[in-house]
């Protein structure tokens, strides 16, 4: 696709996006704060960890935000939602990261996008009634980790005119939580998408056993699932999730930023408490030194987010660049924030009851979520310097 | 970035500085010039380098957002428009760097009246090469430990004292220049100057020898030398305050007065060009994955500067006006480093390869750009004194003095 358009000016940050965000922070912040998530998801650790119970999430609260119209963000006018750019989307979820809001709101806007992108009237119809407060997630990571989308984790026959999906989707967000999957399955040489009700007859989920306390996770198995033409969304779908994918980055990154600059203030807030030497912490340079980093780190993930999430806006050629960059970037600034956080709390960081773990973990499983650092950045090399092998010059 | 960013006028000047490079690309220089400013060594490259500054300042591209009153162009936005296109065009830099980017804003700030329509112009055009006193030999990271001395003899001021790495010291005709007038205060008896080189009885410039091998900084002895106070910069005691003027201006938070040009090919562009060329032990650098990650981190790294550039001008997404401004020194001069090692570390083993072989890849430019990035990370202000500022100014810790 060469239709290069110019990216906005402001990264298409203007005082409505601004707005969004900063009701989203100011929301969240009084709803939400450490100790009320800390007693919400970590009260103590044996529901979630020895007696494999979900951690909870906030019904009431989450009643809220789909009254705000945040499940809708991503659904056209059309369909009765917002159609806020993504530069919008992005700094609220920013916010979501920084809260570290257990909610099914980011698998439902990623599955959103998807629908979006796939156009038609039963995509539509599925945007209308999630922008009426229903949830979705995505099913589209194959038993092998893949989520690339000509590797669909289910497999679809056609039976007149319905489809009939067998297979495991693996590492489903919040599956618990939703009330739709959006599923990629291979039919013949193409790739389908369904929206599939959770409860459909031969659709089973398997909690994952995870160390998120602010999800849940799935494996959803799919046993002769019918799905009618009403529920198709799309019969040639590759290209949908390719286009998507850059979006799809975006959000993640989003959240790992919120989160990465969370715990840096958290940890610049204790650094000028804690006393030790007779001086606050922060006064010695082995820590002060870190924490600089850290925040250049996140700075540099922070600009080259909102810089793809102005480019997928303008449907620029560089979108898929700018988000793996993005993404790249965001996950090694949350790793080493996580790391950092929770070396130099000292022992306090390392407690159950502190709660610096809950970030520690969100963090670390975003990180991993649709490709590390050096995932994206094999995906940009290929993209940057060609594919192995093939590189000129092979003449010494 | 997008031209989207810009006003109609800036959009205008960016096609007038485009067509205008195009038109106006200096013929090669007599001589190899080195990679920065701060490294001019010979007549011949000061000559050449002098020359082509006074033609970007007369076209505009120089002092294009300065009073016409101080020999500017009295434009408003036009100067980073400038800064960015030299850069692209890959022309050669501007000599005059303490000028432009030091001198001029300090001067233009703390300066009288007189001052400003004395001094500012030479810098601009470049005819008056400037180089910065503030580095003693007990005096680096701990700028304010000042010994260089300014008695005052009725309305002169008496200077003795020792300054060290002084860039371009040798074709200077000025200094800006720190001195102590009070030893009873640390910081409030400092006292800034702006004091002749070139010729001036009791000024003497000694070369120093870099790790390059390469001259083009300098030591400075001052020996009686007499100055009237009408070269004062603002009032006598108030010297720190200047200085972090300068420093604040030479770190780059703000456009300054004129800089770019020395760019050229991106640097990831090189590096990928490097790793397409650059055999090591029969296999080609751009197929090992480890090599790629090594680039892809550079790329991001690089595409992050310009990003941060860009958000910086878009306070929404900023929660605190300084904190990307003062990372500029500290990523800038990092970035060109690691840059510059990858390099080595692509290049193996012709990498040993140094600027006079005629195999040296890119004609020796890594190693030599590797040796020489060490002037950026330890110069105005060692990075370790940039994380200070940031952790104290930004993050708001506790001080490390």
């Amino acid at each position: 696709m060469t239709t290069t358009k110019t990216a906005p000016r402001d990264f298409g940050f203007g005082e409505d996006e601004a707005m969004l965000r900063d009701t989203a922070r100011k929301m969240l912040s009084e709803r939400l704060p450490l100790e009320k998530l800390r007693t919400l998801v970590a009260e103590a650790p044996e529901p979630v960890y020895d007696k494999g119970e979900r951690a909870p999430w906030d019904k009431q609260l989450w009643a809220e935000i789909v009254a705000m119209g945040w499940t809708g963000l991503a659904a056209g006018e059309a369909e009765g939602g917002s159609g806020v750019s993504l530069a919008g989307i992005t700094g609220m979820v920013e916010e979501v990261g920084r809260h570290a809001l257990p909610s099914p709101l980011i698998p439902t806007l990623m599955a959103s996008l998807v629908l979006r992108q796939a156009g038609g009237a039963v995509a539509s119809q599925i945007l209308a009634r999630i922008a009426g407060g229903a949830t979705a997630s995505l099913a589209i990571t194959n038993d092998r980790g893949s989520w690339e989308p000509e590797d669909a984790p289910l497999i679809a026959s056609d039976v007149a005119g319905e489809l009939v999906l067998h297979g495991d989707a693996r590492f489903v967000q919040d599956a618990f939580k939703a009330d739709v999957l959006v599923a990629s399955a291979r039919l013949g040489d193409k790739i389908v998408l369904c929206a599939v009700e959770t409860g459909a007859k031969g659709l089973s989920l398997e909690a994952d056993h995870i160390h998120d306390l602010t999800r849940d996770q799935a494996s959803a198995h799919f046993v002769g699932v019918r799905v009618g033409a009403e529920a198709i969304v799309s019969r040639d779908a590759e290209l949908v999730l390719e286009g998507v994918w850059p979006s799809l980055l975006v959000l993640v990154s989003a959240d790992l930023c919120g989160a990465s600059e969370r715990l840096l203030q958290t940890t610049v807030d204790y650094a000028k408490e804690r006393v030790q030497f007779d001086r606050p912490i922060g006064f010695f340079q082995a820590v002060k030194h870190p924490l600089v980093n850290a925040m250049v780190e996140i700075d540099r993930a922070r600009s080259l987010l909102y810089y793809a999430a102005a480019e997928i806006d303008a449907g620029s050629g560089k979108a898929e660049i700018a988000a793996r960059m993005a993404k790249s970037a965001a996950s090694d600034a949350a790793a080493f924030i996580s790391d950092r956080a929770i070396q130099l709390h000292g022992g306090i960081g390392f407690t159950w009851e502190y709660g610096l773990h809950i970030y520690f973990k969100r963090n670390l499983h975003n990180q991993a979520f649709l490709g590390d650092g050096v995932h994206q950045r094999k995906k940009l090399a290929e993209l940057l310097i060609g594919p192995l092998s093939t590189s000129p010059n092979l003449d010494r | 970035m997008s031209s989207t960013d810009l006003t109609g006028d800036q959009k205008e000047f960016g096609e007038y500085v485009r067509r205008w490079l195009t038109k106006n690309a200096p013929p090669p220089p007599p001589e190899r010039l080195p990679i920065t400013p701060i490294e001019v060594m010979t007549i011949g490259q000061r000559d050449y380098l002098q020359a082509w500054q006074r033609k970007c300042y007369v076209a505009g591209l120089v002092g294009a957002d300065y009073p016409k009153a101080y020999g500017g162009h009295g434009n408003t936005g036009f100067q980073r428009i400038a800064n960015q296109e030299m850069n692209r065009a890959g022309v050669p830099f501007l000599i005059n760097i303490v000028g432009l980017s030091m001198a001029a804003p300090t001067i233009l700030q703390h300066g009288t009246e007189e001052q400003k329509r004395k001094f500012i112009p030479g810098c601009l055009s470049g005819d008056e090469i400037w180089c910065q006193g503030f580095s003693e030999p007990g005096a680096g990271s701990d700028l304010a430990n000042q010994r260089t001395s300014a008695v005052r003899d009725g309305d002169e001021w008496i200077i003795n004292g020792h300054k060290v790495w002084t860039s371009l010291g040798h074709f200077a005709k000025w200094m800006i220049l720190v001195t102590r007038t009070d030893k009873t205060h640390k910081y409030d008896g400092l006292t800034y100057f702006l004091c002749p080189i070139a010729g001036h009885p009791g000024v003497r410039v000694r070369p120093l020898v870099k790790i390059t091998g390469e001259t083009g900084f300098n030591e400075v002895f001052f020996e009686d030398v007499r100055i009237p106070d009408a070269y004062r910069l603002d009032d006598v005691g108030k010297g720190w305050a200047v200085a972090m003027t300068t420093l604040l201006a030479e770190r780059g938070a703000s456009e300054g007065a004129g800089s770019g040009g020395g760019g050229g090919a991106s640097a990831i562009e090189q590096l990928i060009d490097l790793a397409k060329s650059s055999w090591r032990n029969g296999v080609l650098a751009a197929d090992d994955p480890v090599t790629r990650d090594a680039i892809m981190r550079r790329a991001i790294v690089a595409e992050g500067l310009r990003q941060n550039a860009k958000r910086a001008r878009v306070p929404a997404l900023c929660d605190h006006p300084m904190r990307l401004p003062l990372q500029q020194k500290l990523t800038a001069s990092e970035f060109q480093q690691d840059n510059a090692r990858l390099g080595v570390e692509i290049a193996g083993a012709h990498s040993t390869l140094y600027k006079r072989d005629p195999r040296a890849p890119h004609a020796g430019y890594w190693p030599l750009a590797y040796l020489n990035s060490y002037g950026n990370t330890i110069a105005a202000g060692t990075n370790e004194i940039q994380r200070n500022i940031l952790g104290e100014r930004v993050l708001g810790l506790a001080k490390s003095k």
